[in-house]
């Protein structure tokens, strides 16, 4: 089963200049997907446009086998698309309970509490003050709220865009281990992502965009330690490996 | 210099709190400066006048059974606000289907909503004049004696009614912004209408709850307004600028700021009048306004200009 | 010859708006600004000029006699003064701050054109105000003609220090600024400086504008002065195409051949009582004028490449 399935998309913020250039990718259910790249490919606007912030001018998008090309960002969060933006990612004038609040609200209300109740258990940083401003916490713990947030409503799909960016590497560890225990939960993890090491030791399978376009498709484990990459994102060619 | 003042202002400067409450929502959730909040103050007012008249009556307020004692109005005063907000409500959200939401699908600078605004505010200003003419009309020709409070100070029961009607408002919409799911709703909307249909909120939905918010306010200023003083096609462009003084000041996007900001307004003006002359009673808020854009311009409660 | 003379008379009134609009293009069309008290500045400028030039007269300052020249001078002087008062106070604020603070300015100044009686003789307003080629007035024709050769010189050369000064490095530093704020700033441009600068000079443009037209007509009153004007101000301008010289003039020139059109057919046609509420339509037609150009024509009728287009669809 197919859980996301991206076919010769298009989007950008200008019809004339496309950022992302009929870039096809499928995502069987419980994958844990990996889009690197160098500055400027194009990944977030990849992302962002799936999970409709950027506008899409061409291709088409299916959740789950469902047509949700061009669909507004909160039709996506409703049909079971989760989605972590890198930066400004959580409200930080409201507490932390009311972020996870308003993410619950997907949910049918009997299992809101709970589910509210388990995440702050999932996150003790968060569980150990939330009535706290969202503002008040660090980089690092806005992740975990971040994270939260979009796992709250059980989303088969989860996008996180460069999840680990801004934080110390004890940190990036505790952010992938969790990720690693809820790709281990089924979901369906795609992340874009700067630190390679890390998004190749979690991933199961990598591809790599270059201006815009696909460059390579490839189990992460083949990639680990190969000079391919290198020559990837300095602007080379995949044919150039052979 | 009496007491009274202290009266005067209050009374006055809930008229202004309310509208600026209005006029602070829709700033924080829809980022403009919406210069037609004063006219739907107006227009609140008259179309409370018209539905009053409608379900008829000697003098419109009054109603067939006579004033509600101790106050200057009938039943059917409170009942046509009812109709009356509905009607601004519906103007409101015309106005936005219309005109912001078109603008906002363009991605128009906020500057070319509050000049849009702007143009709305004149056609709808003068449109009541057109419809009423500029003469000015009262909801009830009941007089009222002012009750004393003590302390020199003096109060008719409309405007008692009207204080406390607007504590309770004002209460009634803090706990509805902070203790409810519509409430968080409109505060994340407000931090970052992006970041809220992330999280899988309708903003569409949060922007039509606060033009029905802000229009439902601006209605009960106007129709309160009408009341204590008179109705005139001018009466909300004249509390424009009391409105963006005291919303400034109070801080945009917080309520309980707007009518902190309305009542200190309210007060400024009664101060004004009784050193300076009624004629200028308008120079209060434009002195507040300068001193808060000089001294603090993000406001008491606000985040930052 | 009557017909000559009244239209005479109406395009040097239309010529005075247009002056009124060049400026406004200045702090709209080339800066972004958003002046929402255009009659404050134009109004301020009026009684400036009427004070200086005006004979003496009891209850009220004057008898200063100074030459028109010298009015009209003091009268851009002190536009841009309040410009600059009203810039500094907001230019480093939220845009909209400067919207609501020249509404501010809008509605004080005429509190005290209304009411400082020793200063602007209140509501009865400033008259015998001194016109040019006051000679020539028993004759109709003659002092139509002249007066709009004035007028007309005061647009032309108007437009045509404004064209120039857009193309001096100054324009070019101001258009760096408008395009991309922040590459402007690294290579040395202040933006805030070169604002608050396209702020004055609109703001003494508008001055002026005001004393011409109050020389023109011989008295001002607070009427004059009303957000009414404003708003024609800027249905003209943005009817026009903002951002663009020509499309000032023309706009203004269009939009007040509508406004006296319809103002005589409103005279002709409706009943002596009812012609206040008559005229309350004409400016629900400028409203709504203003909203739809901004929905369905926003670059007005002569469109400018660059410039205020950009404002109208951006996206995130």
């Amino acid at each position: 089963m197919t859980a996301l399935s991206i076919r010769g998309l298009v989007a950008g913020y200008d019809p004339d200049l496309p950022i992302v250039k009929e870039v096809s990718i499928e995502v069987p259910e419980g994958q844990v997907l990996a889009i690197l790249g160098p500055n400027g490919a194009g990944k977030s606007t990849l992302i962002r446009a799936v999970a409709g912030m950027v506008p899409t001018f061409g291709g088409e998008v299916r959740l789950a086998g469902r047509d949700v090309t061009g669909a507004p960002a909160h039709a996506l969060a409703r049909a079971g698309l989760g989605f972590v933006p890198q930066t400004e990612n959580v409200f930080t004038r409201l507490s932390i309970r009311e972020n996870l609040q308003i993410a619950a609200e997907l949910l049918p209300r009997p299992a809101r509490a709970e589910r509210i109740a388990a995440m702050l258990a999932m996150f003790p940083d968060l569980g150990s003050r939330p009535e706290a401003a969202a503002g008040s916490l660090s980089g690092g713990q806005r992740q975990m709220l971040a994270a939260a947030r979009a796992l709250l409503s059980a989303p088969p799909v989860l996008i996180l865009d460069e999840p680990s960016a801004g934080l110390s590497p004890k940190l990036v560890g505790q952010v992938f281990q969790t990720l690693r225990r809820i790709a281990e939960d089924g979901v369906t993890l795609v992340l874009v992502e700067q630190n390679v090491r890390a998004a190749l030791e979690l991933a199961d399978r990598a591809v790599v965009l270059v201006d815009g376009r696909l460059a390579h498709d490839a189990p992460a484990r083949d990639l680990i330690g190969n000079p391919l990459l290198g020559r990837l994102f300095l602007g080379g060619r995949a044919e150039q490996a052979a | 210099m009496t007491l009274q003042i202290l009266v005067n202002g209050l009374v006055a400067g809930t008229t202004i709190g309310l509208g600026a409450i209005g006029l602070s929502l829709t700033y924080s959730i829809l980022r403009f400066a919406n210069f037609t909040q004063g006219d739907l103050i107006a227009w609140g007012a008259y179309l409370t006048l018209a539905v009053a008249g409608a379900i008829g009556g000697l003098l419109a307020g009054l109603g067939p059974a006579g004033p509600l004692a101790p106050f200057s109005f009938g039943w059917t005063l409170p009942v046509a606000l009812l109709g009356g907000m509905a009607l601004t409500v519906l103007l409101a959200l015309g106005l936005d289907a219309v005109l912001f939401a078109r603008l906002r699908a363009r991605g128009a600078d906020a500057i070319i909503l509050v000049m849009a605004g702007f143009g709305a505010s004149m056609a709808l200003r003068a449109g009541l004049e057109f419809i009423f003419t500029s003469a000015p009309a009262y909801f009830t020709r009941e007089l009222q004696i002012a009750r004393p409070l003590g302390a020199g100070m003096r109060a008719t029961p409309d405007q008692l009614l009207v204080l406390g009607l607007t504590a309770a408002l004002v209460v009634a919409l803090h706990l509805l912004v902070t203790r409810t799911a519509t409430g968080r709703a409109m505060r994340a909307v407000g931090e970052s209408p992006a970041l809220a249909a992330v999280y899988g909120l309708d903003v569409a939905g949060v922007v039509r709850i606060t033009w029905v918010i802000g229009a439902s306010l601006a209605c009960v200023a106007g129709t309160m307004s009408g009341l204590l003083v008179q109705i005139r096609p001018t009466m909300g462009f004249d509390l424009l600028l009391p409105l963006f003084a005291a919303t400034i000041l109070g801080g945009i996007g917080s309520i309980p700021g707007a009518m902190i900001g309305g009542l200190v307004i309210g007060l400024s003006e009664s101060l004004a009048v009784q050193v300076l002359g009624a004629e200028w009673r308008a120079a209060a808020a434009f002195v507040v306004l300068v001193v808060v854009l000089l001294v603090r311009p993000s406001g008491l409660f606000g985040r930052g200009a | 010859m009557e017909i000559l003379a009244y239209a005479a008379f109406f395009l040097t009134v239309a010529m005075t708006y247009a002056t009124i609009c060049l400026g406004l293009n200045v702090q709209w069309g080339q800066t972004g600004l958003f002046n929402v008290g255009v009659a404050a500045f134009v109004g301020l400028g009026a009684y400036v000029s009427a004070i200086l030039t005006t004979p003496e007269a009891t209850g009220r300052i004057g008898g200063f006699g100074l030459p028109i020249a010298a009015g009209w001078l003091g009268a851009a002087a002190a536009g841009g003064v309040l410009a600059l008062l009203v810039g500094a106070l907001t230019i480093r604020l939220r845009s909209d701050y400067l919207a609501i603070a020249t509404f501010g300015v809008a509605v004080a100044l005429q509190l005290v054109f209304q009411n400082a009686e020793p200063l602007t003789g209140g509501a009865f307003g400033i008259g015998f105000i001194p016109r040019p080629f006051a000679a020539l007035q028993r004759e109709a024709l003659a002092f139509a003609l002249t007066n709009l050769a004035l007028s007309g010189a005061v647009v032309l050369a108007l437009y045509l220090a404004l064209e120039r000064l857009a193309r001096s490095p100054w324009g070019r530093a101001l258009r760096a600024v408008r395009e991309d704020e922040t590459a402007a700033e690294s290579l040395g441009k202040s933006p805030l400086r070169l604002r608050l600068e396209a702020f004055v000079l609109g703001g003494m443009v508008m001055g002026l504008a005001g004393a011409v037209q109050a020389h023109f007509i011989g008295f001002i009153a607070p009427a004059n002065y009303l957000p009414a004007l404003t708003f024609q101000v800027w249905a003209m301008l943005i009817l026009g195409g903002s951002g663009n010289n020509r499309g000032a003039i023309l706009g203004a020139v269009v939009v007040w051949a509508i406004w006296a059109a319809t103002a005589a057919l409103i005279a002709q046609l409706v009943p002596a009582g009812e012609q206040a509420r008559a005229s309350s339509l004409q400016l629900v037609a400028i409203g709504v004028a203003l909203c739809a150009i901004l929905l369905w024509r926003p670059q007005g009728l002569l469109p400018e490449h660059r410039a205020i287009s950009r404002h109208l669809s951006r996206r995130p």
